[in-house]
């Protein structure tokens, strides 16, 4: 009888035993796991936080061969010469300008393109619409040359209408709206129809409205792209007055090349745009890239 | 009955057309017209600033064959290609891996991750440039509090291709740990019991659940990164100029050089072509790993 006791006692405690270490392991993994993470994040966060730290530095206090972290004051002299140096707030405007526009083209041309696609009925649709996606496989890079050859063709370059027309249409944003049309109920639609609206007003009114979380998915990702595309806009301006924010960065870090205060003020405003809008949407911007899983 | 289902046919086709319309003059103009008038230029010797072109056949891309600067920059980037792709992945695969799971922070950590992809390429390597300087850099400075006399990096032909290679690893970090942790998403967590049950260790889990259910996204992202880094420019333009002595020279900024520095636009053309044959046999190879789904 005691045998038996004392023989499930000792069962139990070993039981508990184990339980517990596996608890003391778990939360010992847990920690680890978040000092692994928080020393990734460290390092990703770090450039920024050494440009804007930068930023704000004197000339003197950039050429230390020790780590100096924090400036000893707010200096602003960066963030007031970067005006004087290139037209900073022309290219500002410029980068805003041609942005917007890329983005709402986007949004009309990929919103007619992608109900056409999912909802009209006309010969061959399903094939052009195959050849309108494989052109996503083409690489911008390869058509750079005979694209520049065409804008200058029409007077174009040094015009918004250059940086805003190649990328006012694409397949990636048909694509996109196509699927979000393909999953929804047809009878809203055909009520309207019957109620006499035309297919466009269909769109407008009915479809549209309801597809609200991918048309800001498709428009965020549109944004981020033309703001930071800097290949492109090189090649079509040469006027300064017509640089985007990218091209200027890149002019600026060649002309000053090692004012590094003044260039990290430009640096921080000219990401402050794209990341203000990032951490605002945030959980839309990761889910439209993870959404680029379906480009190509 | 039939005039009237005929009539509304053919006003489909005609909303239709209105519809595709813009869409389709873009993408006459500025995707078929350009691939298909680059491929006429690469067969011509001419010049960006217009003059007559001479009829030179296949000679550009033999031309580009036998040249030491071609090879030079097409062996970076596949140096480029290769330094970045299984390492990236590797760590954003890790990184997707822990994220996966309740913890703490979850938001913030893919936040903080993920800051890299949207900011722009030239403003993060005008950072990165600053902080590989070699006398008051940060990287440096920080090598030497542990003892390491830290190399010239973007000065030194030896260190300047591993640089832009660490630059590109922690911009696109994030991009694939998205594409991973949706991907994680899809594994059943009964799987992981099961083998939990079986008396399977994490790596063990890892490398019998998760790697052969996720080998979509892992193909997705491996083809994905090495497409993109055969794109590579932004950060060669602004952080070396594909230098010192052609050692961070790749493809796409040899095109660019070739035809808007030098103005030799038929040669361009024949390289930029070939650009697009790599990228198009790297997508070929990606469809067969994934099923497209329609």
């Amino acid at each position: 009888m005691s045998t038996i006791v004392s023989m499930t006692n000792s069962g139990a405690t070993d039981a508990v035993r184990a339980k517990r270490r596996r608890v003391v392991t778990k939360t010992a993994g847990l920690g680890l796991v978040h000092i692994v993470l928080i020393l990734g994040a460290i390092f990703m966060v770090l450039p920024f936080v050494w440009m804007l730290l930068t930023s704000f530095k004197d000339r003197s206090e950039v050429f230390t061969y020790s780590i100096q972290w924090l400036p000893s004051r707010i200096n602003l002299d960066g963030y007031r010469e970067v005006w004087s140096e290139i037209p900073f707030a022309r290219m500002y405007l410029n980068s805003f300008i041609v942005a917007i526009s890329v983005t709402l083209c986007q949004l009309v041309t990929s919103a007619l393109a992608g109900y056409a696609f999912a909802r009209l009925d006309f010969p061959g649709r399903d094939v052009v619409f195959m050849i309108y996606l494989s052109a996503m496989m083409i690489p911008h890079q390869a058509t750079v040359i005979p694209t520049f050859l065409l804008v200058r063709k029409f007077n174009m370059v040094n015009r918004y209408s250059s940086l805003i027309l190649p990328f006012a249409a694409g397949p990636f944003g048909a694509f996109l709206l196509r699927q979000f049309f393909m999953g929804m109920p047809r009878s809203l639609e055909e009520a309207a129809i019957i109620d006499g609206c035309s297919r466009f007003g269909v769109l407008r009114s009915v479809v549209l409205p309801l597809c609200k979380p991918a048309l800001v998915t498709l428009g965020l990702f549109q944004f981020m792209f033309s703001w930071n595309d800097f290949m492109w806009p090189l090649i079509v301006t040469n006027k300064m007055s017509m640089r985007t924010l990218q091209v200027g960065l890149a002019l600026l870090r060649a002309e000053v090349s090692t004012e590094w205060p003044m260039l990290m003020a430009a640096t921080v405003m000219a990401t402050v745009p794209i990341l203000v809008a990032f951490l605002a949407a945030q959980r839309q911007f990761i889910e439209s890239i993870a959404f680029t899983g379906l480009k190509y | 009955m039939n005039t009237c289902s005929a009539r509304l046919h053919s006003e489909e086709r005609k909303t239709a057309l209105i519809a595709l319309l813009p869409s389709l003059v873009i993408f006459a103009l500025f995707t078929v017209y350009p691939i298909i008038y680059s491929l006429y230029l690469s067969l011509f010797d001419c010049s960006l600033l217009g003059g007559p072109r001479t009829f030179v056949g296949l000679g550009n891309y033999a031309k580009m064959l036998a040249s030491a600067d071609f090879r030079v920059s097409m062996a970076n980037t596949v140096k480029y290609a290769v330094g970045t792709v299984p390492i990236g992945a590797a760590l954003s695969m890790f990184v997707a891996v822990l994220l996966n799971q309740k913890i703490r922070g979850r938001g913030f950590y893919r936040v903080a991750y993920f800051m890299p992809v949207v900011t722009s390429m030239v403003a993060v390597a005008i950072v990165w440039t600053w902080m590989f300087d070699p006398y008051y850099g940060l990287f440096n400075a920080l090598l030497e509090r542990i003892g390491i006399n830290g190399p010239a990096w973007l000065a030194d032909p030896r260190w300047s291709l591993p640089a832009v290679i660490i630059l590109g690893i922690w911009k696109n970090l994030g991009y694939n740990m998205v594409i991973f942790l949706a991907g994680l998403q899809d594994v059943p967590v009964e799987y992981y019991e099961s083998a939990e049950i079986d008396g399977a260790g994490g790596w063990q889990k890892f490398r019998y659940v998760t790697m052969p259910l996720m080998r979509g996204s892992i193909g997705f992202v491996l083809i994905m990164s090495t497409i993109k880094s055969f794109q590579v420019f932004g950060q060669v333009y602004v952080m070396t100029g594909g230098g010192p002595m052609n050692s961070t020279m790749v493809l796409v900024y040899y095109i660019y050089r070739q035809a808007f520095e030098f103005y030799r636009s038929g040669y361009a053309s024949a390289v930029a072509w070939f650009l697009f044959a790599v990228i198009l046999v790297l997508t070929m190879l990606q469809k067969r790993f994934l099923k497209v789904e329609n």
